[in-house]
């Protein structure tokens, strides 16, 4: 055991093989651990037991509408960023039973709720731009006056590693939105692959205790150097940028009739995949899952996206009956009505929203095309 | 209008906020044709005495098996004894709950959302302009103006309907007079029989005469009359912040966490329904927003 006493925000080194270690010192906590894998040619989050799990040696080609992962040659764990998949569906999951009502004759029914059972969980190698994203969830869904409890539950029984980075990928952009490549705070332990070691810096008690009882040794000064010129790169290699993301809420919102609305209308297919893929895109619907006699009815949570046509159906129509509409609800939610809701913005540049549409629209562009348009 | 937080008075479970609580139809009275008020009381006692709202505030009311629907609640804030709803059956929550008799049993969770701010009117003169189910939301307006008189100008509600079949609560229109509001009630298209009012809401104005430094509207209905409503008051120079407006969007939650019922940067049914037109001015006339 190294001497010297780990305090939170001490940043030491540790070497590659003892990752394995340190897996099993999370999970020694009770946590399921949960990390980048390959799967289905892409990055997917799946349970991870040690350095063999990880997508080793990986990179990904990402360009509007285009996602490749390539073997790069190198050895590095964690130089591969994310894919389709966020860490969203761990707290906020594609569908969720809220509640069972229960239909004791044809006049009166009973209600009982759903009692959350997630099993404690390590996200392991969470990007900055992820943990931002969490952070922006944590804002909508656990408000001073009223906290989802599901989400709530699964939230509080988290331990997050962040991975920073190093090598972004063709859409990044978070240095524009300015939660990236490095998290500051929020996590439980970072990690900065170094060529022979991880730097590992303590977030958190929970990271402090774990970390305490590995063979972790003080970082010397030439790792911590090659940290920062790891993240000078990175700052340099975004693929993406947004120039004036703070004129953004109010160019936004006082300019509802941008003729670029139309102009993306035309490109748009609103099939929904940007708010899928997005960590922060939050709309969800309620949907009745009868059984065939109706005597017991799921009242389940869903994602929803204001793409869905239904979205914003009341009697008489639609609100927003076209794409058009639909997609200057999307922007102009995540760019400026967030920051208005929230106090953030909605978008932590992670480019999801541009890989995986499949006509290629880049938000990026859009939003300087929107910011160029706008009369000074 | 004071920011929505659930109170221990509301029936939201903070633990499970879409828990519906379980309250029984006492009646059923029959407004107009696909138009039905639901009296209706909490099974829990407990619930049945705390449980308060404010005029202007909705429910979310369920059926198991067909869901939720936002549903104003159109009876009297000070009544205790049961909450009512006026639901017109257009969807598939709102036509099983035609299918409701008294004795049976309805989900309730709510209140939800913004109220109109009476208690910061009085001494005012309060135009209240309504169309169709517009009305509904209002009424407790009528409720509470009928129990305090005094402590307003002139009450005017002026109340529009496609045809005379459709006009609501016709049985209480002396009772309003009575006590004091001056009633204009239109329609679209009259029948042989009407002898009243032909026309849309927004030209009723023209019967008015309104003193701007103390006059508010509060007004409801087709976002079409909004409006024109809203053209009518500026042009009488009433103020913006003087213009009250009730809006509906598709609503899932009622906690402003869904994000259905996004309007700019306001969710309708937490910053909402009841907005001043000054909150509004930037986005309601922005087309399909």
């Amino acid at each position: 055991m190294p001497e010297g006493h780990l305090e939170i925000g001490a940043i030491v080194t540790l070497e590659k093989p003892e990752f394995n270690r340190l897996l099993v010192a999370i999970q020694e906590q009770g946590y399921e651990t949960l990390g980048p894998t390959i799967q289905d040619d892409t990055i997917q989050y799946n349970r991870i037991n040690g350095l063999d799990d990880l997508p080793r040696g990986m990179t990904s080609k990402q360009d509007a509408g285009y996602y490749r992962l390539e073997y790069s040659g190198h050895n590095n764990y964690f130089d591969v960023t994310p894919g389709p998949q966020s860490w969203k569906g761990q707290f906020f999951p594609p569908r969720t039973e809220l509640l069972t009502l229960y239909r004791q004759n044809k006049r009166d029914w009973s209600a009982e709720k759903t009692q959350p059972n997630q099993p404690p969980t390590a996200l392991i190698g969470v990007r900055p731009c992820e943990l931002a994203a969490i952070q922006v969830q944590d804002r909508v869904f656990l408000r001073n006056d009223l906290s989802d409890p599901l989400y709530l539950s699964r939230r509080e029984r988290t331990f997050i590693l962040v991975a920073n980075c190093l090598h972004p990928g063709g859409t990044c952009f978070c240095v524009s939105m300015g939660t990236g490549p490095r998290s500051h705070s929020g996590f439980d332990l970072s990690l900065t692959e170094l060529n022979d070691v991880f730097l590992m810096e303590i977030g958190s008690e929970a990271g402090r205790a774990i970390l305490a009882d590995l063979p972790w040794q003080p970082a010397a000064a030439f790792s911590l150097q090659a940290a920062e010129r790891g993240f000078e790169y990175a700052i340099r290699h975004m693929g993406r940028t947004i120039p004036d993301v703070e004129r953004l809420p109010e160019a936004l919102l006082n300019d509802l009739e941008n003729q670029q609305y139309d102009d993306v209308a035309k490109r748009c297919l609103s099939c929904t995949n940007c708010t899928q893929v997005c960590p922060t895109c939050f709309c969800w619907d309620v949907q009745e899952v009868n059984n065939l006699s109706g005597s017991e009815v799921r009242r389940e949570r869903v994602w929803d996206s204001c793409f869905n046509p239904m979205y914003t159906y009341v009697f008489g129509g639609n609100t927003r009956p076209n794409t058009r509409s639909r997609y200057r609800q999307w922007i102009t939610h995540k760019l400026a009505s967030w920051y208005y809701q929230f106090g953030v913005s909605g978008c932590v540049g992670c480019g999801r929203c541009i890989t995986w549409c499949p006509a290629g629209i880049d938000i990026t562009a859009e939003a300087n095309a929107l910011l160029s348009e706008v009369k000074a | 209008m004071t920011a929505y937080s659930p109170q221990q008075t509301a029936a939201i479970s903070l633990v499970s906020p879409m828990l519906p609580f379980r309250a029984e139809i006492l009646s059923v009275q029959p407004e107009a044709p696909l138009v039905s008020t639901y009296w209706m009381r909490f099974l829990d006692p407990e619930l049945r005495t705390s449980y308060q709202f404010k005029p202007g505030q909705f429910n979310m009311l369920s059926i198991p098996g067909m869901g939720e629907a936002a549903i104003s609640i159109s009876s009297d804030s000070n009544d205790h004894q049961r909450v009512g709803h006026t639901v017109r059956f257009v969807g598939n929550v709102t036509n099983a709950i035609s299918r409701l008799k008294a004795g049976d049993v309805i989900g309730v969770r709510g209140p939800f959302g913004t109220s109109w701010p009476l208690e910061d009117h009085h001494g005012k003169d309060i135009f209240i302009a309504a169309g169709g189910i517009g009305l509904p939301p209002l009424r407790p307006i009528l409720y509470q103006v009928m129990a305090q008189r005094n402590n307003f100008g002139r009450v005017v509600v002026i109340y529009g309907a496609r045809t005379p079949d459709d006009l609501q609560f016709t049985r209480e229109y002396k009772a309003w007079e009575e006590a004091g509001i001056e009633l204009i009630i239109t329609v679209d298209r009259g029948d042989e029989k009407w002898t009243g009012l032909v026309g849309v809401v927004p030209l009723m104005f023209y019967r008015l005469r309104m003193d701007p430094r103390k006059s508010v509207v509060y007004t409801c209905g087709p976002e079409i009359m909004i409006r024109f409503v809203i053209f009518e008051a500026l042009a009488r120079r009433i103020t913006p912040d003087q213009i009250y407006v009730s809006m509906e969007r598709n609503m899932r939650c009622g906690l402003g966490l869904c994000g259905h019922c996004q309007l700019g940067p306001y969710f309708v049914c937490k910053d909402g329904p009841v907005f001043t037109y000054e909150q509004l001015q930037p986005y309601f006339n922005v087309e399909d927003l």
